[in-house]
């Protein structure tokens, strides 16, 4: 989907994909690295992760395994968040991909966090264009020239 | 204004495809007059003034008048909020990509 952005944080790790995949997929370990949870990693499974709640928002990201292939691949849905909220706690419904791919000398994992659409897509999403893509662009640009040159 | 309010009022004003339009004109020049914007549009003079209205209210571009004329350019922060979402999601994984990297090394 061309609308949506994703986030993406990767690094090769000196370890196997095996240990990396026990903290990605056990619910304790999850918990000290991630947040709260009571994550299984069975396909269809539901679960929540609990964080710090924000306005509207209850702090529950709700979640389903999509896909879980051990030591390679799991995804998750991740919904939660409110409308109201600006950053932290703003609406989401999106995906987290984990990949990892064993390389000399460890793993390199990848995560992937896809859907992010803007916060109060109800009036705006429907409009949205590859015009965006050529705005943000142009932000960019101009964010840039701004650090440099004081306006 | 609220970092919600200001976020809403850049989507809302973005979300017409018109205004979009206009908006990435400007966008695309260090500065352009209000007559630059009328002639490569097919949309009215008052429909473009309008919509540059709606978007230096939402602080999206910043007006300077000089005599009868008046320009426009982008405003260097007007999409700051939108930027600032994206960017909070980023720090959030980045931050519990460390921790999963300390957990790994304490487990050595």
């Amino acid at each position: 989907m061309s609308d949506t952005h994703a986030i993406t944080v990767e690094k090769t790790l000196p370890y196997p994909p095996e240990k990396i995949w026990r903290t990605l997929t056990r619910s304790d370990l999850l918990a000290k690295w991630l947040m709260p949870n009571d994550f299984e990693p069975v396909v269809g499974y539901r679960f929540t992760f609990q964080t710090r709640p924000m306005g509207d928002w209850d702090g529950v990201v709700h979640c389903e395994v999509l896909q879980c292939e051990p030591p390679r691949l799991l995804r998750y849905s991740w919904t939660g968040g409110s409308d109201s909220n600006p950053a932290y706690g703003s609406r989401l419904n999106s995906e987290v991909t984990w990949m990892l791919t064993r390389v000399e000398g460890g793993t390199h994992l990848k995560m992937v966090h896809d859907g992010f659409v803007f916060p109060g897509n109800r009036f705006a999403f429907d409009a949205m264009s590859p015009g965006w893509g050529r705005i943000m662009d142009a932000i960019a640009r101009v964010a840039a020239e701004a650090e440099v040159s004081p306006v | 204004m609220t970092a919600t309010a200001q976020l809403t009022a850049v989507l809302k004003s973005l979300a017409d495809p018109t205004r979009r339009a206009v908006f990435e004109r400007i966008a695309g020049e260090p500065e352009i007059a209000a007559t630059a914007l009328v002639k490569g549009t097919k949309v009215s003079q008052p429909a473009v003034s309008q919509h540059l209205r709606a978007l230096r209210d939402a602080g999206l571009v910043m007006e300077r008048r000089e005599g009868r004329h008046v320009y426009y350019r982008p405003a260097p922060k007007g999409l700051a909020p939108m930027i600032d979402w994206l960017s909070y999601h980023q720090a959030f994984w980045q931050e519990r990509f460390e921790n999963l990297e300390k957990l790994l090394k304490e487990d050595e």
